[in-house]
């Protein structure tokens, strides 16, 4: 599915990630941890096609395809899906035209004709009652005047509206109540099948107590200091990251 | 010399040469105000960069231009505007034009609607209803500081006038449809007069539009009144072609707990200035101001709002927004005046631009005058480009770029038409909008003018 070598990339100059080698299969779900500023929110942004990050070297292969050499809209529309941290609020969009171009342009792109006003508006009652959202988000303007909770399950309506191949949840469960929390999980274990996988950008263990990653990985100074099983996120919600830290710098001095 | 400039002497003289003309088809009550604008317009001139009210708008342009003569209208020039037809099939309103500014003579000039509403020429009105043109006209345009409104009581004889009498809801809108066409360039000026009784109930829709590719001069000022308790709504429409200019005036008068709104949409103009004065003049009043404008090339779009606060517990809102490409230019002065008895005031005023070139300009300037303590005001104005996180929010979700601005910009721009109650012209707002920020004309299908 993905498949990153030796990714370096910097904003403004500052070098974020320092060379990060990842492989994410068809139907596994990987969880990235790591403390504030390791670069975690960086490798979502050079993965969804975001410019003001610089790679200065490295190769990322999306389904055997160069992914850095697509914008971002292309990406998109191949199957890729980004769950940002913080959504964007867009006055005078409705949710209703955002999901209907959306769609009609993944439609666009794998051949197929435009979905009639009856059969888009069913799709999107369904993928609402899939994700459990408030029927009232679909009336408004993209986010506008959301809650954060809102906002979360908004991100993860359009995930089900979009059926990716590989979704990027870049802190999803970032102050959300556990109601809303449970949401997100269900809608991430709702769409989870076998060719597809996705990325969950996380913070805190809380959420992998509801989403079982098959693997995880500790994102710390640009670099992935751990990779191994869905323990590993127990380990570090019981230790912290210090002992990362630690380990981390006692070899770079041996 | 005595001070007053070339183009200024130009209009005194046009005055001259045209006043007995225009008297002799003019009712004896509108010539009563000719005189004393005249002095009036004679001792402020035209407006110029030097007037803070006209800082961002050279209308010299415009008005230093020959126009041939000053339009007195001949039976054949209304058997054009009689087959003008408005294509918004679905809007339904009861339908007047007016051709250069004046009402077409074949048809019955004055018509009686249903529950008493009398709409057509205010020419013929101030003869049939002089004790109500004694009451209104000429007593809310009022200014000390813009000539041009001096210049249209001076010549001005013809325009709209409606009457909705007490208590009154007129269920359909009147249409008035502006046109302006001519083989010749020209200057004409026209005056409408509204007047919406207590309790009444009255919108109305202005549609500008130019059907001949000649340089044209509109100054054109608007008389309302809006008693206690009574609903209004005036939507403009502007549609004229680049070397059109059209300045409105238009003063909104309010009575006590009665609420009026003002929606300007500018979609296609040379040069357009809007002056809209509202006057919160009774207890509980509300008025709403919006406008949008669409300008490129070299059009210049200015919106002038004067809102005045004279009593207690007044509502004032304002929301103009603006899209700017190539290089066109921009600008809007939105005054809050709140004097010192207009305590529980509430005045807001929002204007957002967006320019999608380096070299569109915009000028934006909120100026709040504040004489009463007990007052919620609030201002703010922003002049950017298109929201980069939004931009990308968009794409990320599949949605090309050049797809994902127009949302952005369509959006912007529909946060003012969702304020237009009437849904079919709500409809077409969005539709012309949408196909003004596509690059493909936006002006309605049976406007002929080929203009670039």
């Amino acid at each position: 599915m993905l498949i990153i070598k030796n990714l370096k990339a910097s904003i403004g100059g500052k070098s974020i990630l320092k060379g990060i080698t990842l492989e994410v299969k068809p139907g596994e779900i990987h969880a990235i941890m790591g403390p504030n500023g390791s670069g975690k929110s960086t490798l979502a942004a050079v993965l969804a096609g975001r410019e003001f990050v610089e790679v200065n070297e490295g190769t990322v292969l999306y389904q055997g395809k160069n992914l850095l050499g697509m914008a971002a809209e292309d990406r998109a529309k191949e199957g890729i899906f980004l769950g940002f941290q913080y959504p964007i609020e867009i006055p005078g969009v409705s949710m209703v035209n955002f999901m209907k171009t959306a769609v009609n342009e993944h439609r666009k792109h794998k051949g197929l004709d435009p979905l009639s006003a009856s059969d888009f508006l069913k799709m999107m009652r369904e993928k609402k009652e899939m994700v459990e959202i408030d029927s009232k988000l679909a009336n408004r303007s993209v986010n506008e005047g959301f809650s954060g909770g809102e906002k979360k399950k908004n991100e993860i309506f359009q995930m089900a509206m979009l059926e990716p191949s590989l979704a990027i949840l870049d802190e999803t469960d970032s102050g959300l109540d556990i109601d809303a929390l449970r949401v997100v999980a269900n809608g991430v274990n709702k769409l989870k099948r076998s060719d597809n996988s996705f990325i969950v950008i996380t913070h805190y263990q809380r959420l992998l107590d509801y989403i079982v990653p098959d693997v995880v990985h500790v994102l710390y100074d640009g670099r992935i200091v751990k990779t191994a099983g869905k323990e590993l996120a127990l380990e570090l919600e019981e230790k912290g990251y210090d002992w990362i830290k630690r380990e981390v710098e006692n070899n770079v001095i041996a | 010399m005595n001070g007053k400039s070339e183009i200024t002497e130009k209009y005194l003289a046009l005055f001259k040469e045209n006043i007995d003309r225009i008297s002799a088809i003019s009712s004896p009550y509108i010539n009563s105000f000719r005189e004393a604008a005249y002095e009036k317009f004679s001792e402020l001139g035209i407006p110029t960069k030097k007037n803070e009210e006209y800082k961002y708008t050279n209308l010299n342009i415009f008005f230093d231009h020959d126009y041939k003569n000053y339009f007195i209208p001949e039976e054949a020039d209304f058997v054009k505007a009689e087959e003008f037809r408005c294509d918004v099939t679905d809007l339904d309103t009861h339908g007047i034009v007016l051709l250069n500014g004046f009402y077409p003579t074949i048809n019955e000039k004055l018509r009686q609607l249903p529950s008493g509403v009398w709409i057509g020429s205010l020419n013929e009105a101030a003869a049939k209803f002089p004790a109500l043109l004694e009451k209104h006209y000429g007593k809310y345009a009022k200014s000390e500081t813009d000539g041009l409104i001096h210049l249209n009581t001076a010549m001005a004889s013809d325009g709209v006038f409606v009457y909705v009498p007490e208590g009154v809801t007129l269920s359909k809108p009147v249409q008035v449809v502006n046109l302006v066409q001519s083989d010749e360039d020209m200057f004409n000026q026209h005056r409408n007069l509204i007047i919406v009784e207590k309790n009444a109930e009255f919108s109305i829709i202005i549609c500008d539009h130019t059907l001949s590719p000649k340089k044209f001069l509109t100054n054109a000022v608007t008389e309302v009144f809006v008693g206690e308790n009574a609903h209004f709504d005036l939507i403009r429409v502007q549609n004229e072609h680049n070397a059109a200019c059209k300045i409105t005036h238009t003063f909104i008068h309010q009575e006590k707990n009665s609420v009026a709104s003002s929606n300007n949409m500018t979609l296609h103009g040379g040069l357009i200035r809007n002056s809209t004065y509202h006057y919160l003049g009774g207890e509980g009043a509300e008025s709403n101001s919006y406008g949008l404008f669409l300008a490129d090339k070299w059009q210049h779009v200015d919106n002038f709002v004067n809102v005045d606060h004279a009593f207690p517990k007044c509502t004032s809102n304002q929301l103009f927004k603006g899209v700017l490409d190539d290089m066109s230019t921009g600008a809007f002065n939105g005054r809050i005046l709140v004097r010192p008895d207009a305590q529980g005031t509430l005045a807001y005023q929002k204007n957002n631009n967006i320019l999608l070139t380096d070299d569109a300009k915009m000028d934006t300037k909120p100026q709040l005058e504040i004489y009463a303590d007990d007052v919620k005001c609030s201002h703010g104005a922003t002049i950017g480009q298109l929201d980069g996180e939004a931009l990308f929010y968009l794409q990320s979700r599949g949605i090309n770029k050049r797809e994902a601005r127009l949302m952005l910009m369509f959006g912007f721009a529909h946060e003012v038409i969702q304020n237009i109650k009437i849904e079919a012209l709500r409809e077409r707002m969005d539709n012309l909008v949408m196909q003004r920020l596509k690059g493909e004309l936006s002006r309605c299908a049976s406007c002929m003018v080929k203009c670039g």
